[in-house]
Parts: C-alpha cells; sequence; structure tokens
C-alpha cells in the first residue's frame, strides 16, 4: 500500500503567528486537474485591522534595527527562498496547465531571490544617496535625513505571484516600514509559504502580515484604515479609485501600478530607489554652526 | 555605624581627613579565562595565485612569530619579483576572462558568500589574528572579525548599483589594483582594500604586513570555499621589497596603501614617472580635544579607547589630548583611576584589555619614543601592574605637562602612550590640533551642539569624532587630510576611488 | 548646602555636577558584560554576592508565615554550609517586628521599606509616622522613596529636605534613599539626584536605584550613574556612600557584571556588604544553583532548592 501523505493547512503569517481567518471562512485553491490542494483562509476586514495592529507593534523595533541588520535579515529571506525554490516554484505553477509553466516558476522564483538579494544590499546605502547635507545661506548645519512612514498597504497583482508581492514588500521594508498586504487572489499559495520564509528569516513577527482573500472584500478597508500610511498597489482602475478616495480621508501616499498591463517585474529592478524613495519621509534639521 | 552628617559636606582635606583614595586591589581577581578555539594555523603557508596556493619560486619563507610568546607560529612563502609578476597576470587574465564580464548581480553574490562564510568562521579568525598580531581576543573576536564581515556586506550590496554612486555617471572598473596593508589590523585591513576593489568589477594583488601575513593567507582558503574565480584575488607575501615590487608593477592600475607616512612618500616617489592612480591612508597624530562642558566619565573613557585600544596601533589614535585647563586636573585624576583597571597581558585571555606590541622593531621604537618624553621633561605616569616575562608588552602610558615641540607631541610613536596638553579657548584648542603635519582625525567632547559643529567645520582632519571615538562603519568614508594621505575607504565615496568614471 | 528651588534649578543642579552622554554610558558598561568570571573567582564572586543579598518579599499578600520563610532562606540560604548568610531582609513596615523575632540577633540585618513605598503619594506626616514605626518595631535599616514629583518639577530643597527628615528619623539605623531611577528617566537627572541625597547622608548611608514596582528597574547603566556619583562624592569629600541596584537583577551571571562595575569603578573598599547590597529575590536561587555547578560540574534544575520559582 502506497503511504499517505498529510495535507499541509495554508494559514496566514500575521503578527509572527500562522492563523486563519477570524471569519472562519475559506477559499479553494485548486490544482491543475481542478481537483481541491487545499483551503486558504478568506480574511476580512476585521483580519486588515488585527495585521494593522500588528505591523503597529513592530513599527518602532523595526525602524530603530540599523540598516546593516535590516540588510542582513532581507538577505537571509533570500537564503530562505533559495533553500525552498523548488518547492516555491511548484507553489507558483500550481494550478496552471500551461506548457512551460514549471520553467517559467523556478525563473519567477529566481528572479525573486535575486530581488531580495537586490534590496538588501540597498538598506545600508539609500540614506547616501537620499539623504543630504544642504549648503544653506545662513550659519547652520541643515541636513536632510530620511524617516520610515509606518504602516503601509500592499495589493499584489495576480500575475507573478510572488516576484510581484515580493516587488511591492521589500522596498517598504528596507526603507523601515511594515507591511499589511494582500496576496493574489488567483493564486494565494506562494504568500502562504513566503510568510514560513519570513518566519524563520529573523524578521521581527509584524513587520510583514501576508492575508488571502477576495480583494472585493479586503481592498476597501486598505483605502479606508486611518493607520495606514501608504498603499503600494497593483490596482484595476475601479480599484485604484477607491484607494485614492480611501487615501484622500487620511492623506495616504500612494503608489499604483496599473493592474492588467503586462508589468515586466524583471525590469522593475530598475526602479529600485524610487520605489524605496516613494515610502519614506523626508526630515530636514538646522542646527547653529560656531561657539 | 552611620555618623550623623555632616552640615556641609566640604572637600575632605578641610575637615582634616586623609586624601580619599580608591583601592583598586585583588580584593577579588579574575581567574584566567583563555579563549580555546582552534585558530586552524597550518605550519607553512604558500602564496595565493591563480586560485592555487604554490610555492615562491625562490623557495624562500619567513618565520612568523607570535608577540605574546616570541615563538614561532608558522613560515611564510616569501614572494620576489617573479611572484609578483605572475600574480598581476593571473589578476589580468581572470578580469579579461571572467570578473571584468561578470554581471554586478553576480559579483555581488560571492562578496555576500564571503561575508556569511567570515561571519561562520569568525572565532576562529578572531584567534589566529591575536596569535599572530597580538591584540586581545576580545578585539580581535567583538571589532576586527565582525567589522570584517560587514565590510563585505556592505560592499557586495554595491555591486549591482554601480550606476547610483556617481549622478548622471556610468562607473567602470580600472582592471588591476595593487594593494599593501599594514599590522595593526591584518584581516580588517584586507577587507577594507579587496571588498570595494572586488565590488566595483576590479582584481587585486595584495601583499599583507610581514608581521601578520597568517589571516590573509587564511582568507585565501576561504575565498576556495566560496567558489570566487580564480585569479581574481592573488595574495603574495612578504616585506618592503614585496610592497614595493607590487606598487611599482606596469600592470596595476592603481596602487591603494595603507601603512607608515614615511613608506607612503617613497611608493609615491617611486610611482613619480607614472600615471598610476593612489589612494594613501598614512600616519596620525591626532587630538582628542575635552571641553569644560563634556561629559567627564564619558570622555575619559573615550580617551582610553582611543589610544589604549589596539595598544594604540592606530593611525587614528588621539594620542594627544588637549584639555580644557578647567578641569585638566580632574580629568587627568580619573584618567589615571580610569587606566589603573586596564588589564595587560595574554592577548588570549579574554579579559585582557591590552595585548601585546606587534614586534621587538615596534617595541623598540616605543621605547626610545617614551625615553625622549622623559629626557624632554614630560611627565610620566604608568599603572602598577606586572607585566608577562616573555612577549612584547608595554605598560599604558600618560605623559602630562606636554608641549607643542616635544617629540612625544609630534611624531606618531603608535603605541599606548598618551601625550596631554592643555588648552583655555576653543580657538587654541583647534590652531593646537591642527598645528601637525598630519591630518587623519581629531576627537571632540563636549556638550554644546553648536560647539561640535564649529569644531568639525575647523578641525583640519578627515575623521571627526564628537562625543565618541573610533567609531568605524562600512558606510562611512574614512581617510585622512595633509601627510595622512589622500582617497577615502567606505562608504559611495571610497567607492568611487576604485572605478573609472565615464 | 542651600538648595536652589528657583525655576531652573533641576537644570543649575545638573550643570553643576556634569552631563551624562547616554551612549558613551552604554558602551562602557558593555565592557563589563564581557569579563569572563570563572573557577574560583566565580565562586569568589557568587558567595560576596550572596552575602550582599537584601532578600525581599513586599507583596500584598505577605504574611508572618512568609516572613518566617523568608528569613529562615536569608539565615541558611543553602544546605551547603560554606555558603554564607545574606546581608538583609527586606519586607514592609508591618512585617518588621516578624521579621526582628526571627533574625535579631544573627548577623542578618532587617530592613523596611517605608514612606509610603512605592509611590511616596501620601502627606509627609503620614510617610514619617511610617519610619518612626518601622525603626521603633527594631528595623535596622530604611529604604525610603524620594518625591519624585518634587524632583521633576524642580522643588530640590523640598526633596533634599524631606531626606534630612527622614535621616533624622532613622537615628543610629542605616538610611537607603530610592531614587526610583525609571521615572526620573534620564541619566543626568539621576546623577544630579545621586548628588542631591547624598550630600545629606551619612557615611554607611546608601543611595537605590528603585522601588521593582515599575516598568524600569535597575540597569548596568543606571547603576553606573550612581558609582560614578558615588565616586566622585567619596574623592571630593571622603564620604564613604553605600549603592543598592534593585529589581530586574535574576541571574547569577548578571549578578557578576555587577560586581566586575564596582571592582572597576570604586574598587576593594566597596566589594562588600557594607557598601554594597543587590535588592533581589529570586537572584539568591540562581547563585546557589551556580555555586553548586561549580562545586559539581553538573547544571542544576530549580526544584532542587529552597522557596524555588517553577522555572529559572
Amino acid at each position: 500500500m502506497p503511504r499517505l501523505p498529510i495535507t499541509k493547512t495554508p494559514k496566514v503569517y500575521v503578527g509572527g503567528s500562522f492563523i486563519r481567518s477570524e471569519s472562519g471562512r475559506v477559499l479553494p485553491i485548486r490544482d491543475a486537474a481542478g481537483d481541491l490542494y487545499a483551503y486558504a483562509p478568506q480574511c476580512t476586514r476585521k483580519d486588515v485591522r488585527n495585521a494593522v495592529e500588528a505591523a503597529a507593534k513592530a513599527g518602532p523595533g523595526w525602524a530603530r534595527r540599523t540598516p546593516y541588520n535590516r540588510g542582513q535579515i532581507l538577505y537571509r529571506l533570500g537564503e530562505m527562498l533559495e533553500a525552498r525554490s523548488v518547492e516555491m516554484a511548484a507553489a507558483v505553477a500550481l494550478g496552471n496547465r500551461s506548457r512551460g509553466a514549471r520553467r517559467a516558476a523556478l525563473a519567477e522564483v529566481a528572479a525573486t531571490v535575486d530581488r531580495l538579494v537586490h534590496f538588501a544590499g540597498w538598506a545600508d546605502k539609500y540614506e547616501q544617496l537620499l539623504g543630504s547635507v544642504n549648503p544653506v545661506a545662513s550659519p547652520h548645519f541643515n541636513f536632510t535625513v530620511t524617516d520610515p512612514m509606518g504602516i503601509v498597504g500592499v495589493v499584489a497583482p495576480d500575475e507573478a505571484p510572488l516576484l510581484g508581492l515580493v516587488s511591492l514588500v521589500a522596498p517598504v521594508i528596507t526603507g523601515g516600514n511594515t507591511v499589511v498586504a494582500l496576496a493574489s487572489q488567483a493564486r494565494p499559495y506562494p504568500a502562504i509559504l513566503l510568510g514560513e520564509m519570513l518566519a524563520t528569516s529573523d524578521l521581527p513577527g509584524g513587520v510583514v502580515n501576508l492575508l488571502t482573500g477576495l480583494r472585493r472584500e479586503m481592498v476597501p478597508t486598505f483605502a479606508t484604515h486611518a493607520h495606514i500610511r501608504a498603499i503600494h498597489a497593483v490596482a484595476d482602475p475601479q480599484e485604484r479609485r477607491t484607494l485614492r478616495l480611501g487615501a484622500a480621508d487620511s492623506v495616504k501616499r500612494v503608489r499604483l501600478i496599473p493592474a492588467g498591463e503586462r508589468t515586466d517585474w524583471v525590469a522593475e529592478e530598475r526602479r529600485s530607489l524610487e520605489a524605496i524613495a516613494n515610502f519614506v519621509e523626508f526630515k530636514t534639521t538646522w542646527h547653529p554652526v560656531g561657539g | 555605624m552611620p555618623k550623623t552628617a555632616p552640615t556641609s559636606p566640604g572637600r575632605a582635606a578641610r575637615s582634616g581627613r586623609a586624601v580619599p583614595e580608591l583601592i583598586f586591589g585583588d580584593l577579588w581577581e579574575y581567574d584566567p579565562a583563555p579563549e580555546t578555539a582552534d585558530p586552524g594555523i597550518s605550519p607553512r603557508y604558500d602564496l595565493f595565485i591563480g586560485g592555487r596556493f604554490v610555492a615562491p619560486r625562490s623557495g624562500r619563507y619567513f618565520d612568523s612569530v607570535n608577540p605574546a610568546t616570541e615563538r614561532k607560529l608558522s613560515e611564510i612563502a616569501l614572494a620576489g619579483e617573479a611572484d609578483v609578476d605572475a600574480a598581476y597576470r593571473a589578476a589580468r587574465d581572470a578580469f579579461d576572462k571572467r570578473w571584468g564580464r561578470l554581471p554586478g548581480r553576480e559579483r555581488a553574490k560571492y562578496l555576500f558568500r564571503i561575508a556569511r562564510l567570515l561571519q561562520d568562521r569568525a572565532r576562529e579568525f578572531a584567534v589566529a589574528e591575536t596569535m599572530d598580531g597580538g591584540k586581545p581576543i576580545k578585539e580581535s573576536r567583538d571589532f576586527d572579525l565582525p567589522m570584517a564581515a560587514a565590510h563585505f556586506f556592505y560592499h557586495a550590496g554595491w555591486a549591482d548599483k554601480l550606476d547610483y554612486a556617481a549622478p548622471g555617471r556610468r562607473l567602470a572598473p580600472l582592471g588591476v589594483v595593487g594593494q599593501v596593508i599594514p599590522w595593526n589590523f591584518p584581516l580588517l585591513m584586507l577587507a577594507w582594500k579587496i571588498a570595494p576593489a572586488l565590488a566595483t568589477g576590479n582584481c587585486v594583488v595584495i601583499k599583507p604586513a610581514e608581521t601578520t601575513s597568517i589571516t590573509a593567507l587564511k582568507f585565501a582558503s576561504l575565498l576556495q570555499d566560496a567558489g570566487l574565480p580564480a585569479g581574481v584575488v592573488n595574495i603574495v607575501a612578504g616585506a618592503g621589497k614585496t610592497g614595493a615590487a607590487v606598487a611599482a608593477h606596469p600592470g596595476a592600475a592603481k596602487v591603494a596603501f595603507t601603512g607608515s607616512t614615511e613608506v607612503g612618500k617613497a611608493i609615491m616617489r617611486s610611482l613619480a614617472g607614472s600615471d598610476r592612480r593612489m589612494t594613501m591612508e598614512l600616519g596620525g597624530k591626532a587630538a582628542n580635544i575635552v571641553f569644560d562642558d563634556a561629559p567627564l566619565d564619558q570622555a575619559v573613557e573615550g580617551i582610553v579607547n582611543g589610544i589604549f585600544f589596539n595598544q594604540g596601533h592606530v593611525c587614528c589614535a588621539g594620542s594627544r589630548l588637549l584639555v580644557h585647563e578647567p578641569v585638566a586636573e580632574r580629568v587627568i585624576a580619573k584618567l589615571r583611576a580610569r587606566i589603573r583597571v586596564l588589564r595587560v597581558g595574554d592577548p588570549l585571555d579574554k579579559n585582557t584589555d591590552l595585548g601585546a606590541i606587534n614586534s621587538r622593531a615596534q617595541l623598540d621604537k616605543i621605547r626610545a619614543l617614551v625615553q625622549s618624553g622623559v629626557r624632554e621633561g614630560a611627565s610620566l605616569y604608568q599603572p602598577p601592574c606586572r607585566l608577562p616575562a616573555r612577549g612584547y608588552f608595554f605598560k599604558p602610558t600618560i605623559f602630562t605637562n606636554v608641549t607643542q615641540s616635544h617629540r612625544i607631541a609630534r611624531e606618531e610613536i603608535f603605541g599606548p602612550v598618551l601625550s596631554v596638553l592643555t588648552f583655555r579657548t576653543p580657538d587654541e584648542a583647534v590652531e593646537k590640533a591642527n598645528n601637525t603635519a598630519f591630518g587623519l582625525s581629531a576627537g571632540v567632547w563636549t556638550d554644546k551642539g553648536s560647539r561640535i559643529l564649529r569644531m568639525s567645520r575647523d578641525l583640519k582632519a578627515g575623521v571627526v569624532w564628537a562625543n565618541t571615538f573610533n567609531r568605524f562603519d562600512p558606510s562611512s568614508p574614512f581617510g585622512g587630510y595633509k601627510e595622512s594621505g589622500f582617497g577615502r575607504e567606505g562608504g559611495r565615496h571610497g567607492l568611487l576611488d576604485y572605478a573609472r568614471i565615464l | 548646602m542651600p538648595v536652589d528651588s528657583t525655576p531652573g534649578a533641576l537644570r543649575r543642579l545638573a550643570d553643576a555636577v556634569g552631563a551624562v552622554d547616554a551612549v558613551g554610558l552604554e558602551e562602557r558598561v558593555a565592557k563589563f558584560t564581557t569579563r569572563s568570571i570563572k573557577k574560583a573567582s566565580k565562586v569568589k564572586g557568587l558567595a560576596t554576592a550572596v552575602s550582599m543579598l537584601d532578600l525581599t518579599t513586599l507583596e500584598g499578600k505577605d504574611t508572618p508565615g512568609r516572613i518566617e520563610s523568608l528569613c529562615r532562606k536569608a539565615l541558611a540560604p543553602s544546605e551547603d554550609a560554606s555558603v554564607p548568610a545574606v546581608a538583609a531582609v527586606c519586607v514592609y513596615p508591618s512585617m518588621v517586628c516578624h521579621a526582628k523575632r526571627q533574625v535579631g540577633g544573627t548577623g542578618v540585618r532587617v530592613a523596611s521599606v517605608a514612606t509610603a513605598f512605592p509611590s511616596g503619594q501620601t502627606p509627609l506626616r503620614t510617610r514619617l509616622a511610617e519610619v518612626r514605626a518601622a525603626v521603633a518595631d527594631g528595623a535596622d535599616e530604611v529604604d525610603m522613596v524620594i518625591n519624585r514629583g518634587a524632583f521633576l518639577a524642580g522643588r530640590l530643597a523640598q526633596v533634599q529636605d524631606e531626606i534630612v527628615q527622614v535621616r533624622d528619623i532613622c537615628g543610629a539605623a542605616t538610611l537607603k534613599v530610592i531614587l526610583e531611577v525609571g521615572e526620573l528617566e534620564t541619566y543626568d537627572s539621576i546623577r544630579a539626584a545621586s548628588f542631591l541625597a547624598m550630600r545629606v547622608l551619612r557615611e554607611g548611608d546608601f543611595i537605590k536605584t528603585s522601588t521593582g514596582k515599575t516598568g524600569v528597574n535597575a540597569t548596568l547603566a543606571n547603576t553606573q550613574v550612581m558609582l560614578e556619583a558615588i565616586r566622585d562624592f567619596y574623592l571630593d569629600t571622603g564620604i564613604s556612600i553605600g549603592m543598592k541596584p534593585a529589581g530586574g537583577i535574576r541571574t547569577a551571571k548578571q549578578a557578576l557584571h555587577y560586581l566586575v562595575a564596582v571592582k572597576e569603578t570604586l574598587g576593594d573598599a566597596w566589594l562588600n556588604a557594607r557598601r554594597y547590597r543587590f535588592g533581589a529575590s529570586s537572584l539568591l536561587n540562581d547563585l546557589l544553583r551556580q555555586l553548586e555547578k561549580e562545586k559539581t560540574g553538573a547544571y542544576q534544575a530549580p526544584y532542587y532548592f529552597s522557596e524555588a520559582a517553577e522555572s529559572y
């Protein structure tokens, strides 16, 4: 008799723990043959609320870490993903019947590891490029430094469910922010595995919180939760309008990428510094010189 | 039994008591706490050329000695001109065929690997560094090794971001660079040299100092473990002649030298006929300036760090204390009390604060300068402590009543010797601090922000430490003014010194 | 010394006694934690720490039975007779008489907290009455709290005057003045408060970090500020004041770091119970556990020691 394997119960990674939705609801994930693979949590706005609280708690500690330390943690996340790249590629390819799906998935995973290593290398450098000492015309030392914004909401695309998600999350946490992210609606399983890798990468709990579920139920809460200070999202026109309207209520910073366009996620790396800059504040200080 | 309180606390002398003194005796002595990790030192090290260990053409080796025990640790291959030439050819080959064609993202991954491997083997390397050079295990373990790994980690991240380093310009590698490093932070100086060179796409020929070649050659085996393509880094060991050959070789697009000002000048002269690029990181005689509003106990700690860290074998050591007259007596008294609890001895003991002087030659130099200080009329203080019977050791030393014209105020001693001068006004402090041919670093201790910024503006030094001292970071550019050299290491500035800007 | 209470008084006191740089201070104390204390020096350190303990119980639910238990442990902490007794037991005023019954006449002293410990927020007359009662019941030592509200508002004369009044009631009893460092927050304030208190204390009195009842208790850093103040005061006046860090010191390893700080800052004269105390409770069993491990070579489980907590 062949051995019966046990199945894994997907849970979402919030506040450093793995949980089901507070609503108890689930969404089926199907494999390429259309059979049930597993059930992912169908998260609600209350789950968003709880995740925001976790992100808020983790915020000050993460912002206070040295840039070197943040870089090391990002690199270790890359190590964890690299070590499990075959498993993750299977997750990326899950449900995809087309030929070459597996090869494309492996390429996507490799590009994601490289993306993480790229941002690991930014952590202790972006300050030197984004900050400045300003030559004011008075006897003052004047300098501009960056400051994390706080909690950033991320909404991931359906295409490139891993690379897209990580490309949206990485610049945000590199800059010292914390994240509440909604994973791809059609293909949530890579985010489930990514949670496990986050948990084993020395990243403090609550810095990145990953939710799965329906966009139409969750995006409005991302838009209007006042404690979310910025949005980094791939969204269709309707969602973009919702997000911008909600952002107006609490003056959120918004960086949106139109969904449906074939975003070249691999080439997104060219915009990496700009992406970090979009999610930091700039603080300028003056102090007299002399005496 | 508590006595009744005096109606007003006054100086002890006024109330007729004996002058109060602290007793730093042996009531509770620390037992020996030796570090026992295996340093993995081979009895013999060959040259590292083209990715392999090769014997020197001459067949000659020289001894490397543990300065704490005076016993031989290993023998090191002596590279001659032919070996140096072979190293440059291997580097050129690696650049043309492999390293020069690799995208930055892939170069980065090699550097990340090296950083991780150094972290893995940090303890082993720290013990080897201590045994070869004499510095306390506490320092090699807590400073040299972590900082070396950090340098590789930081520079790894630049390898695929070079287009950001000079706004509007692109960077290209120089090709092959020649590097000569000193004995005071052997592995760390190697990291400072190799990491930025590789990040910018160059290949390297590097010569460690003759008294401290072991960690460099252990590092070579780490490079093999990292899978670094053959010839990207080549390590040739030897003394002055080998260094001169490395600097003079026509294959070097650039020469990077860290060492004494005297030797730096010699290299500059020897390269005068060429258009070779150079960076020099030379000596110093830093002023550590303490104002009367400084947080005094922390200032004393900073003074002690500044001159006794690594036995004072530090180019940026705070070897001149300029203390504001109103607090001079207090500061000197606190200094004396503080150095009474510094522990001098076996560098492998985890409680040792001051290890061995690197070599007999250096010990002789220190002794000679200290004698000159005494002869020229300065007042010497050394705390009571017993030095080990064998090995090159020197007690922490403080000279007071020093003036600008004393040799001990002008010449770099490179040992645990502090010269104390006083000043009355900030202008005078700046003047005295800048009154030297050197200009590597300076320290300022004051509670007043505007004064910090003013001193930082007026001090002619490449590094100014305010309310701290001897702080280093891979992202923070380091280098000197005037005869302390030119060029910077670390940060974006340091990177540019290893590239052609297109 | 007339104490300034005009606006800016706290700033002027801080300026007079000198500033403290937090980063530099924390770097200094970090070096204490890298000291490696082994073998005979470890045993000696551990035994010394035991002898310096103010074994403490300060709970609303304390009863005479609890006090009795504590006192027996204080007198003979371990079955191993070579382990010394502790320095004192530290209890609430109402428990003084019970403690005195157990340890009176032995080398173990009875310390009483007083002055509306821990907050100090009652009228002065009731705080002083409490001190009187504790001393009358036989307390050898009194641990008082300073008036933090007055201190932070700059009413320094009031703070110091209250200390004087408590001191005078103490008579022959040793006074320990709790600064409550967590509420003073800055190292500058802790240094200033140390001098404010020491200037009216007698040889052999103490300054103490904390009540142990707030979030921030003794740390190596805030203790170091106080050690340096004691040192500077001693070198200036010849008067030796003792030091007591309290709260948050749970492990033998920590205790040894604290002793390293004493050794390297104040020297031999402060390495005894007349000049240094640990205010702690669970620390004792960790000290005993480490002593036993040094003797037998084996790590010990918590439940081999009396009065042990469930875990480490």
